[in-house]
């Protein structure tokens, strides 16, 4: 049985999981000829929905296509598309050598960042992630391809964001970013109002190359949507004390806790509005603060398995962007999810800068909001159907990496370029057999239900 | 394929045209169900209800079948899924008998028995298969209260659903880890037309009411969906009532 992050839509599925790029290609061909059975990729499974299965099909698991070639002088490197992110900065980051962009875990692989081109906190300066691969190798049902933005543009960006459904990238050459040291300088302020946490992210963000909020959602009226704001950039060697600069690029610690699948979930109105008025408390303004990047980047990855929390029904995580000049759609969400009763563990707001080319690909200039939504409250389900239409008004989107109940028609007015994306699968994809239980339920491609 | 909140894009209903059906249906609709294969034995009727169905949107068939003759559960099972992936079946085949009139009369009882409980229970066995091979799917079955202690003023019926439930969910715990599950519902009383000239318990319930807690307990992931909720806790009781002290209670 495989299920996404957020575990509320299990399936079962056959499981390969391939040591070589020729197993991939084997089982591509093999099902090509035979044009029956649908297959995806999967990394982690960190995607939240039903990104990630098949059921009742094949599932290529890529984790053990994890080698990490030689980093050039000039900062590329070959990468395996089942290789984490956690791996990679082992290797790169005592050699200098930090990711270009890294989403809240360090545990996703290189392949589902391509898929969903990621986003980190320095969205705003430097893009999603597939605007630092120079090339990939892809493996599609009618053969592997070797595609850059330069050879093939339409499969590329097809391909960044595109979910899995334009082929098994097997490995990528990405383009690090050289750091002196594995520290960050931290800025923190602490805002009593949504307008102001607003603001300092628009100042922040002209003077800091990463920066993100914390929201409280369970402050109402005049603190509605308070928050914290971090901003930071890499330390340099000689900014370091003598204790750390002795080792300097010591990459982060694993995750030392794991919580397993708790019989029911901890996430109620009581515990979320305690967590969140705590954090606030312990958050107040501070200047300056060195921070270890994997403390900094990847807070969550301290306790492994934290979605264990939710209980067996899981949890949504409902993220989506709208434009730089619509920021109220956030207040308002989080109006509708207070009225609903729906407890929201996380809510993480962040503004983007300019998005890339790919169809699919999430980001765009403006704001996001990405919300921990327990499964439970009889309203949420209507009161994320408002927030859709909310967002879809806007000219906004909603993240198919967290995506796990959206309506196919909603989903293709808030992506207009679908079409651009069918168009460019049907070039490798014919027969259509790259499916998931997300591109059934969101009817991308052909006769899928 | 089922969203996060268990709504479906497909359902297969065997039954269609009972009460609890069409309104089960009317939600899954409303909820975003796009396409229904609906089975009944009266064809007069399973069209009336296609046709109200398709003016809400849905792409719908049908298929006739009569569930007195157990050997074409199978098959009609087949037709359903020939159109491609159901999210959701439900079973919501049944029919009320008659007491005491049918208790002693052998056909009826075999009747009873066939429509509760031999051709449903059936029709699940393929409709597991059918799941399992997809990979993903739920069976909503339509027990009642009237199977979990059985009484005296409607044990024919009673105990063909107790059958009924009893295979259903013992089904589902065949079913870990294949992808497939399997719900059963238990309402109370529902004023129906299967319920028609009968009068009301205090507890009765409605057939949009019982549609309203199944689409509710399928988000819930609970294993059996009690219609109303409270009766869990009532008929609970009622199973713990002594032998000798139930057969004197009046119904």
């Amino acid at each position: 049985m495989l299920s996404g992050w957020g575990r509320t839509s299990p399936s079962a599925a056959r499981v390969l999981v391939p040591t070589d790029d020729d197993q991939v290609v084997e089982a591509l061909n093999e099902r090509a000829s035979r044009g029956d059975e649908a297959v995806i990729p999967r990394g982690l499974g960190r995607s939240y929905g039903d990104a990630a299965q098949c059921a009742g099909g094949l599932v290529i698991q890529t984790t053990g296509l994890d080698r990490v070639g030689e980093i050039s002088r000039d900062g590329t490197v070959e990468v395996g598309a089942g290789t984490s992110l956690a791996a990679l900065l082992r290797a790169a980051l005592p050699e200098g050598w930090f990711v270009p962009v890294t989403p809240g875990t360090r545990q996703v692989t290189l392949g589902g960042a391509i898929a969903a081109d990621i986003h980190g906190k320095n969205h705003h300066r430097d893009g999603s992630f597939c605007r630092h691969v120079v090339s990939m190798t892809l493996a599609t049902p009618t053969g592997v391809h070797e595609v850059s933005a330069e050879s093939d543009p339409d499969l590329f960006w097809a391909t960044a964001g595109g979910m899995g459904l334009t082929g098994v990238v097997l490995r990528a050459r990405i383009r690090l970013r050289p750091v002196e040291t594995a520290w960050m300088w931290v800025d923190t302020e602490r805002h009593r109002r949504l307008d102001d946490v607003l603001e300092a992210l628009v100042r922040l963000d002209t003077t800091h190359a990463y920066s993100v909020a914390w929201l409280d959602c369970s402050a109402r009226g005049a603190a509605l949507g308070r928050g914290v704001v971090d901003a930071g950039d890499h330390a340099l060697l000689a900014e370091l004390g003598p204790a750390v600069r002795r080792d300097p690029l010591a990459p982060p610690a694993e995750a030392r806790l794991h919580v397993p699948t708790l019989p029911t979930s901890l996430v109620n109105r009581a515990s979320v509005a305690a967590f969140n008025r705590l954090w606030y408390a312990t958050h107040p303004t501070r200047p300056g603060r060195l921070q270890h990047l994997g403390g900094f980047f990847h807070p969550l990855d301290a306790v492994s398995g934290w979605n264990g929390v939710f209980g067996p029904r899981g949890f949504v995580q409902y993220q989506f962007v709208v434009p730089p000049e619509r920021p109220e759609v956030i207040g308002r969400a989080l109006e509708r999810l207070q009225r609903a009763s729906a407890p929201c563990s996380m809510a993480v707001l962040k503004r983007f800068g300019p998005g890339d080319p790919g169809p699919l690909s999430f980001p765009m200039a403006g704001w996001t909001l990405a919300l921990d939504l327990p499964i439970g409250p009889p309203d949420l389900r209507p009161a994320l159907r408002t927030l859709d239409h909310l967002v879809l008004e806007a000219g906004g989107r909603v993240y198919l990496a967290k995506d796990a109940r959206l309506a196919p028609a909603t989903f293709a007015a808030m992506y207009p370029a679908l079409s651009a994306f069918e168009a460019t699968r049907r070039r490798v994809d014919p027969q259509g057999l790259l499916q998931s239980d997300l591109s059934r339920r969101l009817r991308i491609g052909p006769g899928t239900r | 394929m089922n969203d996060a909140f268990a709504r479906p894009a497909s359902v297969l209903v065997l039954g269609a045209t009972s009460d609890i059906a069409r309104a089960l249906l009317d939600r899954l609709v409303e909820d975003g169900c796009t396409h229904a294969v609906l089975a009944a034995r009266d064809e007069r009727r399973l069209e009336e209800v296609a046709a109200e169905l398709r003016a809400a949107g849905p792409t719908v068939s049908t298929l006739a079948f009569d569930a007195t003759e157990v050997g074409s559960a199978c098959s009609v099972v087949d037709a359903g899924f020939a159109g491609g992936r159901i999210d959701l079946v439900v079973v919501a085949v049944g029919l009320l008998c008659d007491q005491p009139e049918d208790e002693r009369d052998p056909e009826r009882v075999a009747r009873c028995v066939a429509v509760n409980f031999a051709w449903p229970a059936a029709a699940l066995a393929r409709v597991a298969d059918h799941l399992a091979r997809q990979g993903s799917g739920r069976a909503v079955v339509l027990s009642s209260v009237a199977g979990v202690r059985v009484r005296r003023s409607n044990f024919v019926y009673g105990s063909a659903k107790a059958g009924l439930d009893a295979y259903a969910r013992t089904l589902d715990q065949t079913l870990a880890g294949t992808g497939a599950g399997i719900t059963v519902v238990r309402p109370g009383f529902v004023v129906s037309k299967m319920t028609a000239g009968r009068t009301a318990p205090p507890i009765a319930t409605t057939p949009e009411a019982v549609a309203r807690d199944v689409v509710a307990g399928l988000e819930r992931r609970s294993a059996v969906i009690w219609s109303p909720r409270s009766l869990a806790a009532l008929f609970t009781a009622l199973r713990l009532v002594p032998e000798p002290l139930w057969r004197r209670l009046p119904f």
